[in-house]
């Protein structure tokens, strides 16, 4: 298991409740989205034509894509709609410390140089990925 | 066959005495019937009477059988009679209008009284009882937005008309002597999911009071409890039960305990006099429920004719709330007693549902089902054959899924109850479907009766009409999404009678408490329209481009369309135009159908700056709104034009622009029949011609071509664009979210459109006029928002606190 690396990333406050923000990291850009009761997030590239998921309207724990109405689960990164769909986005671990959302990026990993970042997976990341849901 | 027929005088002419007649006629020998009723209307469903105080059905529509059906069956109706007396030897009955009328066989079907409990000075002016059609045509007429009302007593009847004024509007308060609503239905549990609901719904509910006194000079001004607390109202609702009316019963010297004693075949213990409904006890029991009622008038029906053999063995009760959204229904014995009782529970206090099973020896004993109530017969038919469960222990709380829809009915044997209420079996339903041609819901109801009372069966019959019949169509109900039970027309009642002002806020109360994609933008424009601002806007239940105001592009990137009334620029403007599209490397820049320019591929960020730097107002181009009023130069240059359509169409678009409707609508205005600007093919089309405007609506020229509909030839320009806004407004008001007008104007046809538009009463179309205005005075250009935002991060990509360092 790899270890985490948290960053921390913006005020609860601007991300209005039940909307979904985007943020790079590096070249990836992340979609940070308030539930209420949590912050999930995953990459903000909706694997259908790469739709912007930050500007989706939210579905329980889903968002649906403001492009063609793909519907990605928050919390694995599955798309759920449509359903013979099997392709699979980075979810990041979140947390909240004195009002601040944490991310966990220990799932991008370093290419090329060090500065730049892309949101490749490892091999054993999309294996640990899908024999945990 | 002639004057040799016997006569039965039947007294009451509601539900259970004309019902027990429908079964006579069945019979031989045939009687001279006549009826007599003390309301002055035909005979009714009285269990509908909460429906019309929710203003959900009119008054005819709960009529159960009309003036063509006694004429039809020669029977002799005699209404706003009372019948005062009877006199058993002589067979007579007395009106109070002082008629005597003679018999040879009587049956007594006079219902119930509502019971009044002891209450000091509760005949005050503007306390009420919920009984009759009268009773709530007077609850009608008193009820206004705001009135204080109270309802004593927290059954059924009590939490329907606390529903039914509620939604017209009054404060509501439910007060109940004990401690669980629905005490006899329910368990605490239950009553405490029902009394919950109840207060998501605006009626506060106070539990373990009693009343004592009814407040006021004259007037009721509140009500007084045990104890000495009280509490203000301007309306009270008595609704603490009913009791038997045996008045009769006892001036007939009939056997009479709390209700006229019945034995099995019905006979009361006169040989020519007999009873029927609530106003009999039989084996100890009064009914106050439909279903006995029409299982004891079909008994009674066979003994009266001379055909004795069936008996009545009594009934299981079983209820079920009649409470838009509020899914409750109850059987049988619902506490557990005694040892050899099993209880079986399932409870999801977030979904709000609640199921509890008592079994006895494996069999069922009694059910309670909260928020979920689909399955309700299967259990009636558990309780009613006392079926055997042990093998079917795993399905008791939810049946095994079906993979097809008519599966479920399809297995269900012929001799199961399809319809409660009327006792119509599946297979007397198959055996219409078969020899009598029924393939429809209206002729199913028409010829069996089935669904006509509650109609918590018509989804089994339409099911089973699926599943037979092969060219049935089902009388869609289209619901909006799987979120919601409720088509759009019933949500927009539902918003507007119960003021719901936020979207989050119906999802929970009527939804799964999430929403989606279909629904939310829906709802949220549901109530723009309806609240026209003045309600909690929610932008996370907008779709991305209303959320930032321009059109969100495949490359994520936006497009930006400023307003240009009917298609008239200016130099200036176009410079302005062109310094903007440079400054922000615009990477395309076009010229719309709309006689407008688009800025295509402009970065979200920099939205609030381009808006800025154009000076213009949102085009609103993005949005399902008023998009424009395409125009030709009409008089002011062409030397065919007719009519001024520049100006015209500059002022329609000024009257409805930064408006939103259900899909977007798209105008143009012509000086002349040429048409150059299209208009015969827009949503709203104003064409010029000597002397006058032909007002055209529904036009299409998209995905459907649709040549437009004339809705009115107009002799002003005020005149016209008065057209114009009246229909505008009533498509706001009544199409389906994402419904163009080509589309509604069809389905509702123009002739009804203009009935209900231009050729409606002027009062109608003013209070038209007045909510467009109302709404138009709230609405602002969005793209104000660039300077006063919604959120902080609006327009922005968050910028992370911490940078990575690898």
């Amino acid at each position: 298991m790899k270890q985490q690396k948290w960053i921390r990333i913006t005020n609860c406050e601007n991300i209005p409740l039940r909307e979904g923000r985007s943020l790079k990291i590096g070249e990836c850009e992340i979609g940070v989205f308030n539930l209420g009761d949590r912050f999930l997030a995953i990459e903000n590239r909706c694997p259908h034509q790469g739709g912007p998921l930050a500007d989706g309207i939210i579905s329980g724990t889903a968002v649906v894509c403001p492009l063609h109405a793909w519907k990605i689960d928050l919390e694995s990164g599955a798309v759920l709609k449509p359903s013979d769909t099997t392709n699979w986005l980075h979810a990041f671990e979140t947390r909240i410390e004195d009002g601040i959302v944490l991310l966990d990026i220990s799932g991008l990993e370093t290419t090329r140089s060090e500065e730049e970042i892309s949101c490749s997976l490892t091999p054993q990341d999309l294996e640990t990925q899908k024999t945990a849901t | 066959m002639t004057s040799k027929r016997e006569k039965l005088v039947v007294v009451g002419n509601g539900m259970a005495g004309v019902a027990c007649v429908e079964q006579v006629l069945h019979h031989a020998p045939k009687f001279d019937i006549t009826i007599f009723g003390d309301e002055t209307h035909l005979n009714y469903n009285r269990i509908l009477l909460s429906s019309v105080l929710a203003g959900e059905k009119s008054a005819d529509e709960i009529v159960l059988n009309g003036l063509d059906w006694y004429e039809k069956n020669n029977i002799d109706l005699k209404v706003g009679v009372r019948i005062v007396d009877v006199d058993a030897n002589a067979k007579t009955v007395t009106g109070d209008d002082g008629s005597v009328t003679k018999f040879d066989k009587l049956l007594l079907a006079t219902g119930s009284l509502p019971l009044i409990p002891s209450i000091e000075d509760v005949k005050k002016d503007g306390v009420f009882v919920f009984r009759t059609l009268d009773d709530t045509r007077s609850l009608l007429e008193r009820a206004r937005p705001g009135l204080k009302a109270v309802v004593i007593g927290g059954g059924l009847l009590g939490l329907e008309a606390a529903r039914g004024l509620q939604v017209q509007g009054c404060d509501v308060t439910v007060v109940h002597l004990m401690d669980t609503l629905m005490e006899r239905q329910l368990d605490a549990t239950g009553g405490g999911y029902l009394a919950s609901k109840m207060n998501q719904l605006g009626v506060t509910v106070l539990l373990g009071l009693s009343t004592t006194k009814v407040l006021g000079n004259g007037k009721v001004e509140g009500v007084e409890f045990k104890g000495g607390g009280s509490i203000p109202a301007e309306l009270v609702v008595v609704a603490a039960g009913i009791r038997p009316n045996v008045e009769l019963g006892h001036k007939a010297g009939l056997e009479v305990k709390r209700g006229i004693v019945v034995n099995d075949y019905m006979e009361t213990s006169h040989p020519d006099i007999f009873a029927v409904g609530e106003c009999v006890q039989h084996n100890g029991i009064c009914y106050g429920l439909v279903a006995p009622l029409l299982e004891q008038g079909k008994v009674l029906a066979a003994t009266i004719t001379g055909n004795k053999g069936p008996t009545y063995q009594g009934s299981v009760l079983a209820s079920k709330l009649k409470i838009m959204g509020v899914d409750v229904f109850s059987a049988g014995e619902i506490n557990e007693k005694g040892n050899d009782s099993e209880v079986i529970r399932y409870e999801d206090p977030s979904m709000g549902i609640y199921k509890k099973l008592v079994l006895k020896n494996k069999r069922l004993a009694g059910v309670i089902l909260m928020g979920e109530t689909a399955d309700s017969h299967r259990y009636m038919e558990w309780l009613r054959t006392q079926t055997d469960l042990a093998s079917l222990r795993r399905q008791l709380l939810f049946p095994e899924p079906t993979t097809d829809a008519g599966l479920d009915v399809a297995q269900m044997p012929d001799r199961d109850t399809i319809c409660g209420c009327m006792g119509v079996t599946k297979g007397t339903i198959i055996h219409a479907i078969h020899e009598k041609g029924v393939n429809t819901l209206a002729q199913l109801k028409e010829c069996t009766r089935a669904s006509t009372s509650c109609g918590s069966c018509t989804g089994l019959c339409q099911q089973l009409l699926k599943a037979v019949v092969p060219e049935f169509q089902e009388e869609v109900k289209r619901t909006i999404c799987k979120c919601m039970p409720f088509s759009e027309d019933q949500l927009r009642e539902m918003l507007r009678s119960q003021q719901l002002k936020s979207v989050q806020e119906v999802l929970e109360i009527y939804g799964n408490g999430i929403g989606c994609e279909i629904c939310k933008p829906a709802l949220s424009y549901m109530m723009d329209m309806l609240w026209c601002g003045e309600h909690e806007e929610d932008r996370s239940a907008r779709f991305i481009n209303d959320r930032v105001h321009a059109n969100i592009q495949k490359d994520g990137t936006f497009s930006v369309v400023p307003r240009m009334r009917g298609g008239v620029t200016s130099p200036t403007e176009l410079r302005r135009i062109a310094d903007v599209a440079e400054k922000y490397n615009v990477p395309m820049v076009k010229v719309t159908g709309s006689q407008r320019i688009d800025l295509l591929g402009v970065k979200k960020a920099d939205l609030p700056k381009v808006w800025a730097d154009l000076g213009m107002p949102s085009g609103q181009a993005y949005t399902k709104g008023v998009r424009m009023v395409k125009t030709c130069v009409g008089t002011d240059f062409c030397r065919f034009g007719t009519q001024d359509s520049t100006s015209a169409g500059i002022e329609l678009e000024r009257r409805l622009e930064n408006l939103f409707t259900p899909h977007k609508v798209k105008m143009g205005a012509v000086g002349c029949p040429r048409n150059c600007a299209e208009a015969t093919v827009k949503d709203i089309g104003l064409i010029g011609q000597e002397g006058s405007w032909q007002v055209v609506v529904g036009g299409a020229a998209g995905k459907s071509v649709r040549k437009a509909d004339l809705l009115i030839t107009a002799e002003s320009t005020e005149q016209a664009l008065r057209a114009a806004e009246i229909f505008f407004q009533y498509y706001r008001e009544s199409a389906n979210y994402l419904e163009r007008t080509y589309d509604f104007v069809e389905r509702t046809g123009i002739e009804k459109v203009r009935k209900e538009t231009v050729y409606a009463p002027q009062a109608m179309q003013e209070a038209l006029l007045d909510r467009l205005h109302k709404a138009k005075a709230l609405s602002y250009d969005a793209w104000l928002e660039r300077e006063t935002p919604k959120t902080t991060s609006q327009f922005i990509q968050i910028e992370p606190l911490e940078t990575v360092l690898a």
